[in-house]
């Protein structure tokens, strides 16, 4: 703890993307003084990468859209595991977030009346998305950081210090979650660039991390997707729900191998791309399941007339929700029908003109053309499934965002669990951030007010510090890069997109062995930006998340959404009513099974009753809701 | 297709460093951050390297490849010659932290200088009209990735420490031309702040900026330019006459 660092704030915000800076916006906005951590420079954070747009019924484009619609969508493509509540919220709140976002100076594109355009996506019943060409995220991401500045600027202007309520570290890992009488005291952690630690005191911490992809070999996220609020949040004593969804985003890249798992926009199938296989089948045709065929054109006269009458045809296949999408891709690879690099043909340059495509997918148009040679205009892309997002996280209070079971914790955005049941929908994420981001900086402002500064104690600072310290005082152990390339392929060998029962078990093995080995980590060289010490951190949190979401897999004997045993094939209604709950006892992860809040009358009105009948048991139908 | 790859890279810090030889394999299809991460995890663990997409979206991996600055992540080394070596150094605009990382701290200093943008007072959220040809202006601006590549390649500041403080450089030069031109920033004046407090005249707009920009603004110009020319109250702008000397001197 040489030199350690002291800091005292209101709130401290662990993440910076989207959901970590909305939540930092709110609290600042109430008054109070907020740190916000990002592990890589400021307005880096995967939120960038969010290309399609934010899903939000403001009917600009199809005025039959509305929060009950997109309630139900959501629900849909989550299978019926999502939590109402938080499904609710999220419908009915979006709206307002995205034209927040336009007083703060983003610019979306543009309908013809000058409202803010809306695309269709995957599992959206109307044009839904606000977008900016296939550059969403960063849009986002520019107007939130644009914003805290904004109020830095406000700050200085009343205070003389810019920084005096809103504080950006950047280049901050946080290791700890500190607890003090069971309520959160602060977190502790360490500058990557000079590898000296820092102690922050608040009494409210939201965990605003986003993901766990780098668990994944084949994964659409950077280096930061470790996990790192899932363990934080486990490791404090909140739960985790429903680890074993994970959403394999459909369309990754799978040529050049350096590139293997990019992302490929779900606009390329939004705005007309077509998947065929290697004998040039239109194969999606052949994969759309019983619960969906109301709704998904059976030939491709259907499909594509309604690009251009949407009111008077079903939608293509290609549509569908992400899971099916990944699973069909997945079975023609199997089947021998794939491309020579293992992926299938996607091909937007058939049906719409080059400029329009340039104008569309900018961005997709560049990364073909530069990193595989591929000009999108006028070839197609070879495509693959990568593991983009994980549906499972922090168990939460749907309204404020809490932790359950830790007080002064909240979590928000990717790092939390229940909003998106068992597999998100595109577009659903960039609202999620902003949604639960604001709602979680209310629970913030809330529990502050309640409840007083909690100072850190001595013991707890100096166990902190000695996890720190300690791979710099082993020699001769493993080497963290090594470990997490063995990591990977585990986790995308017995728990990927396929699993049976026994791959599973071998899977908890293995991880508790890698775990074992990971005690023993060595670092070279110093402190100083050193990226083998910031991995020996991060393998910790992935171990930890793998073995949550292996040990879930285990438990959920069906198949549904981000969540496929090929022993158990098929979806079973008793284990829609069940939430899987991950807790941490210090030595290991222990699963338990949770009944699901069942949903109150006027939301489960909503839904046709026949919809309903293929998810839940006679007896949940007849109770037809809750009150 | 694998070949042995020779890689020179800078490692040190602010007090001393060197260029060191490696050699390194590489793959078809590889970029320059592939390689580095390969010597990373193979050789130099303590290798210090910024980086987070991988997919030229977020602009952390910023470097200068061969003296040139570029984002590591979008350089293929197949457009290098079999034999070439391949030398990566820090971007030399900024104070070096280690190894292939630098203090880029003045940037985000320079953006809390920017005055932020103004909505209409009596414009209520979801009332916004703006047509698309009015916002493409601003949101070609707003594609910018912050990899601060014009920065480092901008010769105002790139070997002149002291200008620093009074210029804001090319990055905030096009976000202040993105406020100006948005249909409904309220705040005025914001060329002229941008000529008398953010250093916009120091720019002899040479265009090494545009030329670095992954993605492909045209920084010059788009924003530059137009400001310069709209700048009121100025009568004669002694960075262009010299520009337009290099114009005739074929030096450009």
């Amino acid at each position: 703890m040489t030199n350690m660092e002291r800091h005292n704030y209101d709130v401290l915000i662990i993440g910076a993307g989207g959901a970590g800076l909305r939540a930092a916006v709110e609290a600042r906005e109430a008054g109070l003084r907020v740190a916000i951590i990002c592990k890589s420079l400021f307005g880096k954070a995967h939120t960038v990468m969010a290309e399609g747009g934010a899903a939000a019924s403001m009917g600009n484009v199809n005025d039959k859209d509305s929060w009950m619609v997109h309630f139900r969508d959501t629900m849909r493509g989550g299978k019926f595991l999502n939590h109402y509540r938080m499904a609710e919220l999220h419908a009915k709140e979006s709206p307002d977030r995205i034209w927040e976002l336009e007083t703060w100076g983003a610019l979306f594109d543009r309908t013809e009346e000058g409202k803010i355009s809306q695309r269709n996506f995957g599992g959206h019943e109307y044009p839904r998305l606000a977008h900016v060409g296939d550059r969403t995220g960063l849009e986002l991401i520019r107007t939130m950081q644009q914003r805290i500045v904004a109020l830095q600027q406000k700050d200085g202007r009343e205070t003389g210090d810019m920084e005096s309520h809103i504080k950006v570290f950047a280049e901050l890992t946080i290791t700890d979650i500190l607890k003090e009488n069971g309520k959160i005291s602060g977190a502790y952690g360490y500058w990557r660039e000079s590898g000296s630690e820092v102690l922050f005191e608040a009494p409210a911490v939201v965990i605003a991390t986003g993901g766990v992809g780098k668990t994944f070999k084949i994964t659409s996220n950077s280096w930061e997707g470790t996990g790192d609020g899932h363990a934080l949040a486990l490791k404090a004593g909140a739960n985790l729900v429903d680890m074993e969804f994970l959403q394999f985003h459909p369309t990754g890249m799978v040529w050049p191998p350096s590139v293997r798992g990019i992302l490929v926009t779900e606009s390329v199938r939004g705005e007309g791309g077509v998947l065929t296989n290697n004998v040039g089948e239109r194969f999606m045709f052949k994969y759309i399941p019983e619960v969906f065929k109301n709704i998904y054109a059976d030939n491709e006269a259907e499909a594509d007339r309604w690009y251009l009458d949407q009111d008077n045809n079903r939608r293509p296949p290609e549509l569908l929700p992400r899971d099916e999408v990944a699973r069909a891709i997945n079975s023609e690879v199997k089947a021998g029908r794939g491309t020579e690099h293992g992926g299938v043909f996607l091909d937007v340059s058939k049906r719409i003109p080059a400029d329009v495509i340039k104008k569309r997918l900018p961005s997709m148009w560049h990364q073909f053309y530069e990193l595989a040679g591929v000009d999108i205009t006028k070839e197609a892309m070879e495509v693959g499934p990568t593991c983009h997002y994980v549906m499972g996280g922090v168990e939460v209070e749907p309204d404020n965002a809490a932790a359950i079971g830790v007080p002064g914790l909240f979590a928000a955005g990717e790092v939390a669990g229940g909003m998106h049941g068992s597999n998100r929908l595109g577009g659903n994420s960039l609202s999620d951030l902003l949604v639960f981001g604001r709602r979680a900086g209310m629970g913030a402002i809330e529990y502050v007010k309640n409840n007083g500064a909690n100072p850190v104690s001595d013991a707890s600072i100096k166990a902190a510090a000695a996890r720190i310290e300690a791979p710099f005082s082993r020699e001769g152990g493993e080497n963290s890069y090594s470990l997490h390339a063995e990591l990977q392929e585990v986790t995308h060998n017995l728990v990927g997109i396929i699993r049976t029962g026994k791959e599973v078990e071998e899977a908890i093995e293995k991880i508790a062995d890698i775990r074992k080995r990971s005690a023993n980590v060595s670092v070279a060289g110093g402190r100083k930006f050193n990226p083998g010490f910031h991995l020996a951190f991060d393998l910790d949190n992935m171990l930890l998340v793998a073995e949550s979401t292996a040990k879930s897999a285990l438990r959920r004997e069906e198949s549904r959404g981000g969540h496929t045993r090929d022993d158990f094939p098929g979806m079973d209604t008793t284990w829609r009513q069940v939430n899987n709950i991950s807790s941490f006892d210090g030595k290991q992860v222990n699963v338990k099974s949770q009944p699901l809040p069942p949903m109150p009358k006027e939301l489960f009105d909503l839904f046709d009753i026949h919809e309903l009948e293929k998810y839940m048991t006679p007896e949940e139908i007849a109770k037809g809701g809750s009150n | 297709m694998t070949r042995k790859l020779n890689l020179r890279i800078w490692r040190g810090d602010a007090t001393d460093g060197a260029l060191q030889d490696v050699v390194v394999e590489a793959n078809e299809g590889e970029v320059v951050l592939d390689v580095i991460h390969r010597v990373q995890a193979t050789q130099m663990g303590d290798l210090a390297v910024r980086w987070n997409c991988k997919a030229g979206k977020c602009g952390s991996c910023s470097m200068e490849i061969n003296g040139k600055p570029r984002l590591a992540c979008m350089t293929q080394v197949a457009s290098y010659g079999d034999d070439e070596t391949i030398t990566v150094t820090p971007l030399r605009a900024f104070p070096v932290i280690k190894d292939l990382v630098t203090d880029v701290s003045f940037n985000y200093r320079k953006a809390m200088e920017i005055p932020a943008y103004e909505h209409p007072k009596d414009l209520a959220p979801g009332d916004a009209r703006m047509e698309q040809i009015d916002v493409e202006r601003s949101q070609e601006f707003r594609k910018c990735i912050e990899c601060f590549l014009c920065q480092d390649t901008c010769h105002v500041i790139r070997d002149h420490e002291e200008n620093k403080k009074s210029f804001a450089g090319p990055r905030f030069f096009i976000r202040i031309a993105e406020l100006d031109m948005h249909p409904l920033d309220m705040l005025k004046n914001r060329k002229r702040t941008a000529q008398e407090e953010h250093g916009l005249g120091m720019c002899n707009i040479t265009k090494c900026c545009t030329e670095v920009c992954p993605e492909h603004i045209k920084i010059t110009d788009n924003a530059i330019i137009p400001m310069k020319e709209r700048v009121v109250d100025i009568k004669y702008d002694p960075a262009r006459m010299f520009a337009g000397l290099l114009k005739r001197d074929k030096r450009n």
